[in-house]
Parts: C-alpha cells; structure tokens; sequence
C-alpha cells in the first residue's frame, strides 16, 4: 500500500511542478513582451496624461519588477484569488470565466460523447476488415478530416445551412425573441443554435479518435488469443465485442485526456465563428484588449484542465486494466522494481 | 464468418502507400510549383485594388472571382500559398532543429539530463499551446518571423520524443561501441553516427509537420493575428470572405480548397513515407 501511495504523492508532486513550469512560462512571456495593457487607455488616448498613465501602472502593480509581480500573482493564486479584469468593467476574473463555463464545457462534452459514439464503431470496423471497402472508404474521409480546417468547414456550414438552405442559425445563443419564448421553446432555440457548433467539435476530433481507434484494435486482433478465439469458432460478434474491443479501448482513455490542449484551443475559433459566449471567445477578447489578470486566469485554467486530463487518464487506465493492478499489487508485496 | 486473409502481395490500389506517395507528391509538388511561379501565373497584382471589379463572380479576366477590394482572388491565393509554404518549412526547421538536438542529448547521455529534457517535454505537452500562441502573437506584433518562431517553438515536442527513443535503441548497437572504442568522442558519434539512423523517422514528423503548421498559420491569419492585410494569406482571404459570405460565397470557398489540398498532400506524403522507412509497421 505505502507503495502505491508513494505513486500517487510523486504523479502529484509532478502535477505541481508541472503547473509552476507553465505559470512561470506564461506569466514571463506575457508580461515581457513589449507594450503595456495600460498603453490601451492611455498613449492611446490623447486626452490622458503621463501622471495618469503611472497611476494605472500603480493600480495594477505593472511599476514592480516582473518576479515581484509573479510572487504577488502565485499567492492570490493560492488564496484562488484570481484577480480583477484590467477591462473597464474590472469584475473579478472567476466571475467573468464562471459564467462562461457552462456553456464551452457543455458543447465539449455532448461533442465528446458523440465522438465516441461514432469514433469507436468506424475504428473497429475499419480494422476488422482492413483493406477492405469500408476501411479504405473511411481512410479517405479521415485523411480529408484531418486536413480541412475547421473554420472552413464552419464557413461552408454557414453558406450551406444558413444561406442556401436557411434552416439553422448561424451567429449568436439565442434568437432575437428567446425571452418570450416557453421553456420548451427556449430549449428547441438554444438547440438549433448549438447544432453547427457542436458538429465541427465532433468532426475536430473525429478524424484521430477513428484512426486511433482502428489502430489499436488492428494492435489487439493480432493477439494469439484472437486467433485462438476465431479458431474455435466463436461467431465475429463475440470475438469482436468481447475479447477484442475491450481491449483496444484502453489506449482510447489515454488519448482522451491528452485531446484537452486541442479541445481549448478550437474553442477559440469555433466560439469566434458562431459569436457564441464562451471561453473561448472570452480569451481572445483577453488577448486582444491586454487584459493580463484574465489571460492568466484563462491559461491558468487551461493548465488546470489539462493536467487533470492526464491525471484521469492514468487513474482511468490503472482501474480499467486489470494488468496493471495486477503490477501494482505485486509492488506492494515488497518487491523492488 | 470466413478466416480470410489477405493476399500476401496485394496488387496495389489507388489508395496503397505507393498510390499515396503518389497523390501526396502530385499536390504537394503541384502547390509549390504555384506558389514559387506565382509571379509569373498570377494574372494580377495580387494587392492591386480595383473599384470598378468588386466582389466580381468567377469570370474570364478573374478566374476565380474578386474580392470586396476588387483584388482579384487567383493572384491572391497563389500569393498566399507562398506564405503558407514559407510558414510551414520554417517553423518546422526551428521545430525539427530544436527537437533533434535535444532528442540526440537526452537519449545518448541518459540519467540527470534525459530526466530534466524529458519533463521539459512533459511541460511544454501540457500546455494549452494555442492560447499561448495567440497571446505571444497578439503581443509581439503579428508578423511572419513572430509567427514562424512561436509555431516552431511550440511544436518541437514530438520530434523529440522521437528522436530520445531512435537514439536509446541505437546507442548500444555495436557500430556505436566500435566507435567509441576506436575513441571517437561523444559529439563525432552523435552526429557521424547516430543522427544519420535516427533521420527517417524525422523525417517523417517533419513532413506531418508541415502541414500542422500550415493550419496553425492559417487559424491564425484567420483570427487576424496571422498574416496583416493588405499581404495576402488563405486564412485572412477566409476571414474577409465570411464577411461578404451572403453575397461573395466564392471568397470563402477557394483558399479553403487550397489549404485543404496543401494540408492532405503533407500528410499523404508523410503517411506514405512512414509506410515505406518503417518496415515494421507494414502489415
């Protein structure tokens, strides 16, 4: 048991380390680039003077030195303080990610499900019969997947579903009515309106999920078992379902958690296409208003998200593979690695 | 359900790895060619504003159409597939450099070093690297160096995972321990003997490489923080065309075309180069 714990402390102290690389890297590079958020409000505007100017510098402590500033960041971090917004409304950073979470989190989940739920069928019946039909057919729509950028295909989706054959919406939560609409009305608007979205989330990560997936159940179905299996005539659904696919999800849970980095970063583009209130779109007004505190507070998340991604992943894996509880229980039993 | 097998030797396909070296070769060679003769094909300035021609259909004198400056649409993609290609070979270089260096060190001197670069690794995977990339960008001034760099310094990653594992296996073969007995020093067997077993796979990700960062430039451009108008790129032609895309759709379809046929000739190529270097992975 001591061992496993002594595991579990290492993965977290590795987690933190982790963290503290990437706050470091980010919170220098942001604030060593050259200009400053409060040049927005002041060189730029004629009518404010240089008394002003290091007034706001003050206010936002840009005057200290870059590690003083770092320090004063890390340990309202540790009180989970995560600042004010420099934008003129300066509401607290949490609230202003807190409001926004909802939706960017939901839109990736219900993608993520319907990624799996077309992934993995496509993966197992490509590899079952590779080289056949169905695999080549798929392979050419994975490779077309992979190199169509998403905001072409947001584009095209637009002209397609909101131009040429206006049926769905195409900017925007809600339609213009949406107040006065019944419950069920307002769940049917915000639907039509997450349609386009959540699609392109879902073909982001089609492509790899269905290759991945095809390429660890071609790993599993040339196992001795496996031919053991078919040998003894077992009927393709059961060798299938059973001893091969079980198998091959395992890797999947590992590539879950390693898809949050390009999860966060397509949010970006696909919330700035449809004008979609998001995360996204909150970090690239962050990004392009200077808005330090909040850029932080994004990329902070982002990190978050991230790390816990890969740490679900290995706790995924160690509960799903009885293998590797096997190895783990062995190492309690004393012996040395 | 039959055992079938397949053939040892199937006959080759349109889609085997031969037919998609060669597919690969035809976009990507065709691409480049466009894009190096650009002057010479483009049948006009690409940046040349024309208020009499706006937002002209595809037409005779504007084969694919003008756009809302009456710059015509042709030109300005083979222009800016000049940028693309440029984005993408650089950041890979910068990428594949940096990757390849570290890679040789960690894997050849092991212990303290291979730890410290491989939790480096570790770190930089964990970023949410495209937030990144769009801060540094915003800062920095977007400009092409600006954006080469950061694609680069992103994007090392993978080659060096690569390369580490390449190295390890090949540090104990025997050519290595001859040369070391013979007193070659660490430096001469890295690169006299290391690095040339270790390229194929490099080459590989290089290749797949450049067409991530091909995207990467064009998401950019298209959140305007990429290439600055009035330079033309197939991300930022994107971004003009989705203002016009009721009255103007042409503008918004082509540079998508471009980027797409770009992009999967890379990754034809690559894939198809890994089938061909790697023989375990030949099924």
């Amino acid at each position: 048991m001591t061992r496993t714990l002594l595991k579990i402390a290492a993965k977290l102290a590795w987690v933190a380390v982790v963290f503290f690389g990437i706050t470091v890297i980010s919170f220098w590079v942001i604030h060593l680039a050259p200009g400053k958020p409060t040049d927005l409000q002041t060189t730029l505007n004629p009518g404010a003077s240089a008394v002003a100017r290091e007034r706001l510098e003050k206010l936002y402590g840009l005057d200290q030195p870059i590690h003083v500033q770092y320090g004063q960041w890390l340990s309202r971090m540790g009180r989970l303080d995560f600042g004010r917004s420099m934008s003129g409304d300066s509401r607290p950073v949490w609230d202003k990610i807190e409001e926004r979470l909802p939706l960017t989190f939901g839109m990736n989940i219900v993608s993520l499900f319907l990624t799996l739920a077309v992934a993995i069928p496509i993966g197992v019946a490509a590899a079952w019969r590779q080289g056949g039909v169905f695999d080549r057919v798929s392979t050419v729509i994975v490779f077309a997947g992979f190199a169509m950028p998403g905001f072409w295909l947001a584009l095209l989706l637009m002209l397609l579903f909101g131009i040429a054959w206006p049926i769905l919406p195409i900017s925007g939560l809600t339609s213009l009515g949406f107040a006065k609409l019944s419950f069920w009305g307002k769940t049917w608007d915000l639907c039509r309106h997450l349609i386009l979205p959540v699609f392109l989330y879902t073909f982001g990560s089609l492509a790899g999920m269905s290759r991945f997936m095809r390429t660890s159940m071609l790993e599993v179905l040339r196992q001795d078992y496996i031919l053991s299996a078919r040998a003894k005539g077992l009927p393709a659904r059961t060798v299938i379902f059973r001893h091969a696919m079980r198998n091959a999800l395992l890797p999947v849970i590992t590539i879950l958690g390693l898809s949050v980095p390009g999860l966060i970063g397509g949010s970006v583009i696909i919330e700035s296409i449809f004008a979609l209130p998001g995360l996204g779109q909150l970090f690239y007004q962050a990004v392009m208003s200077r808005d330090y505190p909040l850029i932080m507070g994004s990329l902070v998340l982002g990190a978050v998200l991230t790390l816990a991604g890969n740490l679900l992943a290995d706790v995924g894996y160690g509960l799903a593979d009885p293998r590797i509880r096997a190895s783990a229980a062995k190492d309690d039993g004393g012996e040395g690695e | 359900m039959s055992l079938r097998r397949r053939k040892p030797l199937a006959p080759p396909t349109w889609l085997s790895r031969y037919g998609m070296l060669a597919l690969g070769l035809v976009l990507v060679g065709g691409m480049s060619l466009a894009a190096i003769l650009a002057p010479w094909l483009s049948p006009a300035d690409p940046n040349a504003i024309n208020v009499n021609a706006l937002l002209l259909k595809p037409c005779a004198a504007h084969p694919l159409g003008t756009d809302a400056l009456g710059r015509d649409v042709l030109s300005r993609i083979l222009y800016g597939g000049r940028v693309s290609l440029w984005v993408g070979f650089v950041a890979v270089g910068i990428s594949t450099t940096i990757g390849l260096a570290l890679g040789l060190v960690a894997g050849y001197f092991g212990r303290l070093t291979d730890e410290i670069i491989m939790r480096l690794v570790d770190v930089m995977l964990c970023f949410p690297s495209f937030f990144l990339i769009l801060a540094v960008i915003a800062f920095l001034e977007p400009s092409l160096i600006n954006i080469m760099a950061v694609i680069g310094l992103t994007s090392w990653m993978g080659v060096a995972r690569l390369v580490r594992a390449e190295t390890l296996s090949l540090r104990g073969r025997d050519f290595v321990l001859a040369a070391r007995v013979s007193g070659a020093g660490s430096a001469r067997i890295i690169i006299r003997h290391i690095l040339p077993n270790a390229l194929a796979p490099v080459l590989v990700s290089a290749t797949l490489g450049v067409a991530g960062a091909i995207l990467v430039e064009s998401s950019l451009s298209f959140l305007g923080l990429g290439v600055q108008p009035p330079d033309a790129s197939w991300g930022n032609m994107l971004m003009d065309g989705k203002e016009v895309l009721e009255v103007a759709p042409w503008l918004s379809v082509f540079p998508g075309l471009a980027i797409l046929f770009t992009v999967l000739g890379y990754n034809l190529l690559g894939e198809s180069l890994r089938d061909i270097l790697d023989p375990r992975l030949r099924r």
